[in-house]
Formats: C-alpha cells, sequence, structure tokens
C-alpha cells in the first residue's frame, strides 16, 4: 500500500530525513518509535503533504501512485489521514459544516453522491459513539478552546468520518489519561479491517498494549535504525533510547 | 460670496468653480452662504490633511469628474429596479434617483413614518434641523454637501413606532449629460422609544465614473433603538464620500454596520455621538476589497456622559492592488465616567501589493473607564489551510471556510435576520469556494 524508499526531506535547508525505507501494506500496523526530534513527526507531515518540506531524494508510493505528486487534499481523498500531534484551533469554522464539506469532497473525488445534511446527520451520530466524543463539542467551532484530550479526540472522530486506508497517527497518545487512551484505542482498532493500515507514531509504549502493531522501528536522526516486532516497544519501554544511540553511533564508526 | 474667490481654495479650485462664484438663491439660500465661507477657508482635503492622509478622493475627483453638474433624475422603470431590491428583506421602500426622491418608485411608509422634502419644511425649522453643528469639526465634503445639495429628505418616525420592517434608502446612481455628482442629503428623527431598521444601498446603474457625496445626520429618540445597515457594491469607478452623524440620548442604542465590496474609492465618516447615560453605540463593518478598490472607514465615537458604551468591530479582507484605511477615534470627556468602549480592527491581505493603514485613536479624559483596543493585520493562517487540506478539502475551499470565518463574526452582529443572511450569501459569493 505505502512504499518508501530513501526519502530525504529537509527545511529551510535543513536536513530533517535521511533515507528513510519503509513498506506497509494492507491490514498492518506499524509503529514509529523514537526520542523527541528524530522526524517522526516531520515524516508524518511529509507523507500528508506539507509544504514546507522540500523531498530532496528517495520516492513514496501509494496504492501505485506516487504520492509526492499529490497535493493534500487529493492525498486525504486517496485515502490518507494524519491525526496531528498539533490539531490546530481554527475559530468561526463550525465543526459540523467543516465535515460535511470535507466528506462531499473526498465523496465526489470517489464518484460518489454527496451526503445530504439527513445522512450526513446520522454518520456523525454513529461516529461520535464510537470515539464517546460530546455532540456539545462539535456543535463548538473547530478544536476552539478543547483540551488536549479533547483534541486528539476530535482528531480520531474525523478519521472516523473520513475513513482513511492509511491513518497515520502522530502521537495521538500523548496528553491523554488512561481512560481516553482506551477509548482512542478503542476507536482505531473498530476502524481496523484487512484492507487498511495503520502507522502509529509514539513517544511510549503504552499505547501499543491497545493498539498491537506488527511491526516497530526505531527513528533516530532521520533514519529508521531498528525494526522489530512489539517486542521492541517493550525493550524500548525499559531501556530507553540510549542503547540504540550506542548502536548507531558503533555502527557508524 | 463675492468675498469668496477661487484663489483662496487652495485645494481643488477646478472642481469648486462650480459652486462659487455666483451667490446661491433659492431655498436654503443663507446655509448654503455660510456653508460656502467655511469651505473657502478649508478647502478640500489634500492628502496632506492627517485625516485624509491615505485616501486622495479630492485629487480622485478633480482629475476624473469631467463634468461636475448635478446629475438629473434619470429613466428608471420598475423592471430596472426589481433587481436591486434585496432578495428575501421584505421592506418599506424609498428609491432616490440621482439622489432625488422618486415617489413614483418608493412604496408606502408605515404608519408613523413621515418623509417630506426638506423643501417642504418652514425656514426656522430648516435652520434648525439641518444647519451644521457649530463649534464641531466638520468634515469638509459633508459643508460640501450643505453647499451643495439640491433637495434632501426629512425622516420623522412617532414616538413608540416600533416598525415591522426595515425601510430601504435605495440610491439609484446614473451619470448623464446633467452631470456626474450627487449630493444626497438626509435627515432622520425618531420619537421616543421607537425601534426601526434601514437598509441603505447604493445601485450603480452604469460603469460611469459618479461622485456620490451623502450627508446624513440621525438624532434618535430617548429609548430607541435604531440600526442602519448599509451595503456599498458600485460601480467599479464610482467614487463616493458619505458623512453620516448620529446624536444617541439616554437609554438609546444605535447600530450601525456597513458591508463594502466594490468601488473606486470610497470613504466613511461615522460619527456618534454619545450624549447622555445609558446608551450605547456600535459600529461595525466588513471590507472586502479586490482590483483597485479603495475603502476608507473614519469613525469618531464621544463618550460625554457617565456610563454609556461603544463596541466596534472592522474587519477587512484586501486582495490584488486594494487598499482599505481605518481610523477609529475614541473620545471619552471627562465626565464620562464607566464608559465601556471595545474598538477591534483585523485585516487580512491576500496579496503582496494589497495595502492597509490601520490607526486607533483614542482620547480619554475620564480616569474610570474601561477601553479596549487592537488592530492585526495578517495573512491566512498557513497553519490552519493545511490541516483543512488534509482532510480533503480543496485549497480554494479552504480558504474560503477560513475568510468566511474570519467575516462571519461580523456578520452575526447583524439583527436582521434575513438581511443578515443576503450579506452572507454577498460575502459568500466574494470569497469563492463551496461550503456543505
Ligand atoms: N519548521 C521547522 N523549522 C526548523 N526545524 C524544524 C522544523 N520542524 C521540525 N524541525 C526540526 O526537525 C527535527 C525533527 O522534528 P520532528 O519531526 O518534530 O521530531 P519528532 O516528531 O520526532 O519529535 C527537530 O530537530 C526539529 O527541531
Ligand atoms: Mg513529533
Amino acid at each position: 500500500m505505502l512504499t518508501i524508499k530513501n526519502l530525504h526531506a529537509s527545511i529551510e535547508g535543513t536536513p530533517i530525513l535521511r533515507g528513510i525505507n519503509l513498506e506497509v501494506k494492507p491490514g498492518e500496523v506499524h509503529a514509529i518509535m523514537g526520542p523527541n526530534g528524530s522526524g517522526k513527526s516531520t515524516l508524518a507531515s511529509v507523507l500528508a503533504g506539507r509544504e514546507e518540506y522540500e523531498v530532496t531524494q528517495g520516492e513514496v508510493t501509494f496504492k501505485g501512485k506516487d504520492l509526492l505528486e499529490l497535493n493534500p487534499e487529493e492525498r486525504a481523498r486517496e485515502g490518507v489521514f494524519l491525526a496531528f500531534q498539533y490539531p490546530v484551533e481554527i475559530p468561526g469554522v463550525s465543526s459540523t459544516n467543516f465535515l460535511r464539506t470535507a466528506v462531499n469532497q473526498v465523496r465526489e473525488y470517489r464518484g460518489q453522491e454527496p451526503l445530504d445534511a439527513v445522512k450526513f446527520l446520522s454518520l456523525m451520530k454513529e461516529k461520535m459513539k464510537l470515539v464517546e466524543i460530546d455532540q456539545k463539542l462539535l456543535s463548538r467551532s473547530l478544536n476552539e478552546g478543547f483540551s488536549g484530550g479533547e483534541k486528539k479526540r476530535n482528531e480520531i472522530f474525523q478519521m472516523a468520518i473520513l475513513e482513511p486506508t492509511l491513518s497515520i497517527l502522530d502521537e495521538t497518545d500523548s496528553g491523554l489519561d488512561i481512560d481516553a487512551l482506551k477509548v482512542v484505542a478503542n476507536g482505531v482498532n473498530q476502524l481496523k479491517s484487512a484492507e487498511k493500515s495503520t502507522i502509529v507514531v509514539t513517544h511510549y509504549q503504552r499505547l501499543l498494549d491497545y493498539i498491537i502493531p506488527d511491526f516497530v522501528h526505531v527513528l533516530f536522526e532521520g533514519r529508521i535504525v531498528k525494526s522489530g516486532d512489539k517486542n521492541l516497544a517493550m525493550e524500548l519501554e525499559e531501556k530507553g533510547y540510549d542503547w540504540i544511540k550506542e548502536e548507531v553511533a558503533n555502527t557508524a564508526v | 460670496m463675492s468675498a469668496v474667490t477661487k484663489k483662496e481654495i487652495s485645494v481643488s479650485s477646478s472642481f469648486m468653480d462650480t459652486y462659487f462664484g455666483h451667490k446661491p438663491t433659492g431655498p436654503f439660500a443663507s446655509l448654503r452662504e455660510n456653508a460656502a465661507k467655511e469651505l473657502a477657508q478649508k478647502g478640500l482635503p489634500s492628502t496632506k490633511d492627517e485625516e485624509y492622509k491615505f485616501t486622495p478622493i479630492t485629487k480622485k475627483i478633480e482629475s476624473s469628474i469631467t463634468n461636475f453638474g448635478h446629475a438629473m433624475p434619470t429613466n428608471v422603470t420598475i423592471s430596472d429596479l426589481k433587481t436591486h431590491f434585496i432578495p428575501g428583506v421584505d421592506t418599506y421602500t424609498l428609491v432616490f434617483n440621482n439622489g432625488i426622491l422618486d415617489k413614483e418608485l418608493s412604496g408606502d411608509l408605515p404608519d408613523g413614518v413621515s418623509a417630506r422634502p426638506l423643501s417642504s419644511l418652514s425656514e426656522e425649522e430648516l435652520t434648525e434641523k439641518i444647519a451644521l453643528a457649530e463649534n464641531k469639526e466638520t468634515d469638509p465634503y459633508a459643508t460640501l454637501n450643505q453647499l451643495a445639495f439640491q433637495d434632501g429628505l426629512f425622516l420623522e418616525i412617532r414616538d413608540k413606532a416600533i416598525l415591522d420592517k426595515p425601510i430601504l434608502l435605495l440610491h439609484l446612481i446614473k451619470a448623464d449629460n446633467h452631470g456626474q455628482t450627487i449630493h444626497p442629503r438626509l435627515i432622520i428623527e425618531t420619537g421616543k422609544f421607537v425601534e426601526a431598521t434601514f437598509i441603505q444601498l447604493v445601485a450603480s446603474l452604469d460603469e460611469q465614473i459618479t461622485f456620490l457625496n451623502g450627508l446624513e445626520n440621525v438624532k434618535v429618540g430617548e429609548g430607541s433603538h435604531i440600526h442602519h445597515l448599509k451595503i456599498q457594491d458600485e460601480g467599479k469607478q464610482a467614487l463616493e464620500v458619505s458623512n453620516m452623524v448620529v446624536d444617541v440620548p439616554k437609554d438609546a442604542t444605535f447600530t450601525s454596520f456597513v458591508l463594502s465590496l466594490q468601488g473606486q474609492m470610497i470613504r466613511n465618516n461615522l460619527t456618534l455621538n454619545l450624549l447622555d447615560s445609558n446608551c450605547e453605540g456600535n459600529m461595525f463593518g466588513i471590507y472586502l476589497t479586490n482590483g483597485q478598490t479603495h475603502v476608507d472607514n473614519h469613525t469618531n465615537v464621544d463618550h460625554t456622559k457617565p456610563h454609556s458604551e461603544s463596541n466596534e468591530l472592522y474587519k477587512g479582507i484586501l486582495t490584488d492592488k486594494s487598499r482599505g484605511v481605518f481610523n477609529g477615534k475614541i473620545f471619552v470627556r471627562q465626565d464620562a465616567q464607566k464608559t465601556n468602549a471595545f474598538q477591534q480592527n483585523n485585516n487580512i491581505l491576500l496579496s503582496e501589493d494589497a495595502i492597509i493603514n490601520t490607526k486607533p485613536q483614542l482620547e480619554i479624559w475620564a480616569d474610570d473607564v474601561k477601553c479596549s483596543h487592537g488592530c492585526t493585520t495578517g495573512q491566512l493562517d498557513e497553519e490552519a489551510l493545511f490541516y483543512l487540506r488534509t482532510r480533503g478539502i480543496s485549497k480554494e475551499n479552504a480558504k474560503a471556510l477560513l475568510l468566511y470565518a474570519f467575516a462571519g463574526e461580523v456578520l452575526e452582529k447583524i439583527n436582521h435576520e434575513t438581511f443578515r443572511e443576503y450579506c452572507v450569501q454577498l460575502v459568500q459569493q466574494r470569497l469563492g469556494g463551496q461550503n456543505g
């Protein structure tokens, strides 16, 4: 579904990603871990199409298409979804109006009829239950004045509505208490299917108790320096990242 | 009058030739003469004048108006007119054809509202009502109106009249052989405990250069609530100066809203005199400009007695080579303790060539007041734009959503529902994109 080959990206001339290789097949869950500043969010943003990042080398194909050729909205319509580490507050844009615009633009791209107000509302209701999000929240402006946890929940809610084939969750667990974490994980798990893949970016192993990864990758200084299964996440939790850093230092010599 | 020669008029002498050099006759002769004297002293403002620093309208008028004569009423039929009514908004309608009330085209007014030509007032009434305020700085264009207006309208609303529909003041503007300048003059006086909404529209019937120089005086009665809503969506060549001076007494509120969409150069001067305690003045505006349109809003609110309140919110979205000016004066006199005055002006520039000049001007002589003001100028929020696009919303629609949200805060202030919906439509049309 997603193939990343030797991806290099920089911002304002500073290289951040320095040769990423990753293959994600349908139905798989990949976890990407790594210390702060290693480039996890950058990778997520580059996949979503953030224009400030310049891809200097490498290629990314998604469902056979050159992903890097597409603009952010085209990627979304193709089925890429990024749950932001820091969701943006947008005063004055109503959550409902925004989501309906989004859903219908995605549907239009996929050759589906637009949802009328009634159908859209029932879709909303169904998905609201899934992530246990309060109706009141959705009657407000998009993310405006939401708590950290509410914002994260809203990201998963949007994901549920848009039904992407590749979801990238960027530290969706940070700032969540354990109950909220379970709700979010539960939402993600219910949306899983044999055709849908997930990339879970996280700092801690905690979330991976609830969203079980097929693969765990460690990103460090813009490269994937180690890959394994869920046991690698346990090991990282126990020993921290220092030993990885040492390994990298040793192999580099 | 003979003392006035064009030499004494430093600015715009060619323009002034039209009005000087002959003694005013007919109605209002003495008012006109006074105005002429005053104007002879101060002249029309150039950009050296602090108040007109960014708005060279005098120069524009001088260089582009070729016929300073009064534009006479032109042939307009009801069907011409229909396209200029506001869809879905039911109103009492007064139609002004090049500044003059057209009885044929105007509809009936409700009980308690009377409209009379100024020329039908007695000399005394006239002097009392339409003499310009002495000892107050009067905008030179208001003085020019006083000198040059043909006739005007006196609109009176009786005590306790609660109007079920707004009164639409529809100005049809069309240049023809007779001239290109129009000086509409309107006086509104309401009794006590009146509730009324006025909607003012200017419709350019052709793409010719015209100069509209309106002067409006509103005297609100005690305990009355008056709304004045205005749309400026004029011809690309239209030049306009609009002066509105409003007196707000005890327990009364006055709310002004203006949506400026198109014109060559538009200057709005809005003055609210809060004359007593427990009165409120609201000033709201949106300017969405493109092309070469230039919109200048100068507002002035004067708090004179304790416990009055003013709220002001103007927002602008400017693109292409358009230009916006905002200048908001708040004056709080020594007596006016416990004043609440809020002012906000926010702007988004969508192109490199668009310009905004914004300036709050606060003069506060009382010590126990709550006053706040803020001006911001920025671009579209790129982070928000990216966020929306990652949800599948096209760049164009995402922009429209964000810009609409920005302007929406002002639109929400409009009390009249169907008029608000109409403004929403106009704003959405201008911002493009499609929602839902
Ligand atoms: N807009 C930016 N300008 C300059 N440097 C940036 C920018 N965004 C991220 N970086 C840098 O890129 C590196 C990787 O950041 P990020 O991808 O956010 O890491 P992570 O998500 O793994 O914590 C960091 O060193 C960060 O300082
Ligand atoms: Mg990050």
